[in-house]
């Protein structure tokens, strides 16, 4: 027998084997439905009033992000006081979607899950899937610490909305976000400028900046989108929150309304008069926010994440600061003081999880103002919980966040075409971005390279499409 | 003999047979399987759609703008990582011409086969990251040597008309040091005589690679291309991690496309199958593509 019939037979061998694999096939989408075997259920009364089984396991993954994962141990703790024979499973993982995805199909996912990250699980084709529960109940359950008020009544404004689909709450967005335009204020104080509140005097501003010898502006090169923040939102306050509603919506020609037209021309400018810092399409965001905390550039655009993301390259007393996107005109519909604000980071639990009533549970205890107080003071954020943070000793620039959505209030605004259509902004819009802002496209063509993003998710009928409204 | 073959089959054969039809055939089998319906990935739910995920890829730019990306990679990966993996084995084992007769390599030939094959012993990952930096539009090292000259630099990475060659420079850079050591093996065992038949008769080291070395070392070359052209069709790793793909789709190649669909910016987990499928049959064409046009005589020292 000589090698070649050696290996003559190996794939005969193979063939024959084939059948049997067949047999195999259909396991990834044939198995499932498990997870609905037992669930378990315990009684409900004014103490328990989500039915909680007091010795049912609780299992919680979180996303082992920016924020580590000290305080959801935290939050188990409080779980378990409340319920000393359930056993809690905790892990994190950066990768959710790669860790769950076998869990979901087979039915038996974890009943807490921090959806977040890069490899967060997109919400479309969770929610088009009915793979989350619907978190109404504990809306209407009371809080644990704030006598006399519902889950819902401590929320912030906006909180339960973003988290809504088709009018079901499924995911429950624990943190509040502000996006806005950051600089050092020590900066900017010790060279005598004021931060503008006008397009035309930031024009100005920046051409005093870029005389001192600092590039005025910086992004991330290699994560655009960071940048469609600031463009949109001054879109919004020159038009209204409409402007919002109708890019979510998908409505045909949303992204080329005047409003948009005007605020891509307007930011065009600091891309026309070089006023960004050389380079910065080719880096990532942390290399731009490190170069921004250096003192290489004076803005960049970010979310209120960005404090502790830097903690450990901001220089002592740089004192950033967040402030809203300078306003077009007098014309503006919303004040200077508007921002975008809203809540981040999402958590749910999954139809199928065996400990479901436990899952809710211990969102009531992460909602509760002992729970949300916890998480303020070990990660320097904001949660979605009114008043939590007051008594809180809160980092320089988290202050100035606070700071600016007291003045914002009722102005504030928002979008949610990037919860409900995740490529849409992570591959498509964020690629208009890299265009424009490195100067390779004019804002007309930018506009209609969004436009035809937006387009090519309203014309594929396999993505479930959702409304708002106004 | 006869009685002790089958209790040897059992025991060597069957079980890797078991393993590598569970756990490599069954899952291609699967994703066939899969690339037929519309599932989403989170449920158990997956209706059977013919073939409307391939239809779908017909009409998708954004597939076929990955897939020439993947071509370009094919043309080109393969040549220079050959080409240069050549040059370098012929010097490391015959540049020298100090002593006439000789066949010697070139000076310090030992310490190069080390620092040639130094890609090799790092991983992927560590690779892709440590190129970013290099690529560092503002503080690299590439950027740094620029400005060190005087000479404007790119934004490599972050530039379209830039980035896709920036990529697949490291892919060459990556692989030619397996490559020296492979054709270095196969180089040495070319009997010396020969060469030195070669240099008496007074031929050029260029005829010497062209009209000796390669023909002999037929093999080696057809198996590394092979190699190569299955790894520039795939160059998921490095792309993922240096670009995902960007700036504006300029470095995106058809595994990027399918981890997206499935895992990144959308679930749709019965299209990533399909586009898995096109994949699979275009690695498998270009394999047996590749060796077919290759075909030689096959040339035996005696």
């Amino acid at each position: 027998m000589n090698r070649r019939d050696i290996l003559r037979r190996s794939a005969a061998a193979g063939l024959l084997a084939t059948p049997a694999a067949g047999l195999l096939t259909g396991c990834a989408t044939g198995g499932g439905d498990k997870g609905d075997a037992e669930t378990y259920k315990g009684t409900k009364s004014a103490e328990n009033p989500l039915g909680v089984k007091e010795d049912a396991p609780l299992e919680v993954v979180i996303f082992g992000g920016g924020f580590g994962e000290e305080y959801a141990k935290a939050h188990e703790a409080m779980y378990t006081g409340k319920y000393p024979k359930a056993k809690i499973k905790h892990s994190a993982t950066q990768e959710i979607s790669k860790t769950l995805q076998p869990r979901f199909v087979d039915g038996t996912p974890p009943d807490v899950v921090n959806n977040s990250g890069a490899g967060q699980i997109d919400f479309n084709g969770l929610v088009s899937q009915n793979a989350l529960a619907d978190l109404g109940e504990l809306l209407d359950a009371p809080s644990l610490d704030v006598p006399g008020k519902t889950v819902r009544e401590t929320l912030l404004p906006g909180a339960v909305e973003i988290g809504s689909y088709d009018g079901r709450f499924l995911v429950m967005n624990y943190t509040y976000t502000a996006y806005g335009i950051w600089y050092s204020n020590k900066l900017l104080t010790d060279r005598g400028w004021a931060y503008a509140k006008t397009w035309d005097d930031h024009i100005a501003l920046c051409k005093q900046i870029k005389a001192a010898g600092i590039a005025p502006w910086t992004y991330a090169g290699l994560h655009p989108r960071y940048m469609s923040w600031p463009l949109i939102s001054t879109a919004i306050k020159l038009g209204g929150p409409s402007v919002a509603t109708a890019i979510d919506n998908l409505e045909p020609n949303a992204w080329k309304s005047d409003s948009m037209r005007t605020a891509a021309d307007a930011w065009h400018q600091i891309v026309k008069d070089k006023y960004i810092l050389d380079g910065s399409s080719g880096l990532d965001h942390k290399q731009s926010q490190t170069a921004w905390c250096q003192g290489k550039a004076a803005f960049i655009s970010c979310g209120s994440w960005l404090e502790s993301e830097q903690k450990d390259v901001t220089p002592a007393g740089f004192n950033m600061t967040i402030a809203p996107t300078p306003s077009l005109g007098s014309g503006d519909k919303l004040p200077f003081e508007a921002i975008r604000g809203t809540a981040g980071e999402p958590f749910m639990v999954p139809a199928k999880a065996r400990n479901l009533a436990g899952g809710l549970e211990y969102f009531r205890t992460m909602l509760s103002k002992k729970g949300a107080q916890d998480f303020t003071k070990k990660v320097a954020s904001l949660t979605v919980v009114a008043g939590a943070s007051e008594g809180v000793d809160l980092p320089y620039g988290l202050n100035t966040v606070v700071r600016a959505l007291d003045a914002s209030g009722a102005n504030g605004f928002n979008w949610v075409y990037n919860n409900y259509y995740r490529k849409l902004e992570r591959n498509l819009v964020d690629a208009a971005c890299g265009e424009f802002f490195s100067g390779r496209i004019g804002p007309a063509e930018f506009l209609d390279q969004c436009q035809k993003g937006a387009d090519s998710i309203a014309q594929d009928s396999s993505i479930k499409k959702y409304k708002r409204a106004a | 003999m006869r009685h002790g073959k089958w209790p040897l089959i059992v025991t060597f054969l069957v079980p890797p047979v078991l393993l590598y039809v569970f756990f490599v055939v069954s899952p291609y089998l699967q994703a066939f399987q899969i690339s037929t319906t519309d599932w989403l990935g989170y449920s158990a739910d997956a209706n059977p759609v013919g073939l409307a995920n391939f239809k779908a890829l017909w009409r998708d730019d954004y597939v076929w703008n990955a897939l020439k990306n993947n071509g370009i990679l094919l043309a080109l990966v393969p040549v220079l990582t050959i080409v240069l993996g050549l040059f370098f084995a012929t010097m490391l084992a015959m540049g020298g011409r100090k002593g006439r007769a000789g066949v010697t390599g070139v000076r310090g030939g030992a310490l190069y086969r080390t620092v040639y094959f130094f890609p090799q012993v790092l991983s992927v990952v560590i690779i892709a990251l440590l190129w970013k930096e290099v690529y560092h539009p503002n503080k690299g090292l590439l950027t740094s040597a620029l400005h060190g000259l005087g000479l404007p630099s790119p934004t490599w990475l972050g530039d379209p008309a830039t980035a896709f060659w920036c990529v697949l420079a490291v892919m060459v850079w990556s692989n030619v040091g397996f490559y020296v050591v492979l054709f270095g093996a196969a180089m040495s065992a070319v009997p010396k005589e020969i060469y030195e038949a070669v240099l008496l008769d007074g031929a050029s080291r260029f005829t010497t690679l062209r009209r000796v070395t390669l023909p002999l070392l037929w093999d080696t070359v057809q198996v590394a291309w092979v190699y190569l052209a299955i790894f520039a069709l795939d160059g998921f790793i490095l792309v993922q991690l240096m670009t995902n793909g960007g700036p504006n789709f300029s470095t995106d190649v058809i595994g990027v496309r399918m981890y997206d669909t499935a895992f990144g910016s959308e679930t749709k987990f019965g299209y990533a199958s399909a586009i898995g499928v096109v994949m699979f049959f275009l690695t498998l064409s270009v394999a047996v593509l590749s060796l077919r046009i290759g075909r030689r005589e096959r040339i035996e020292y005696s």
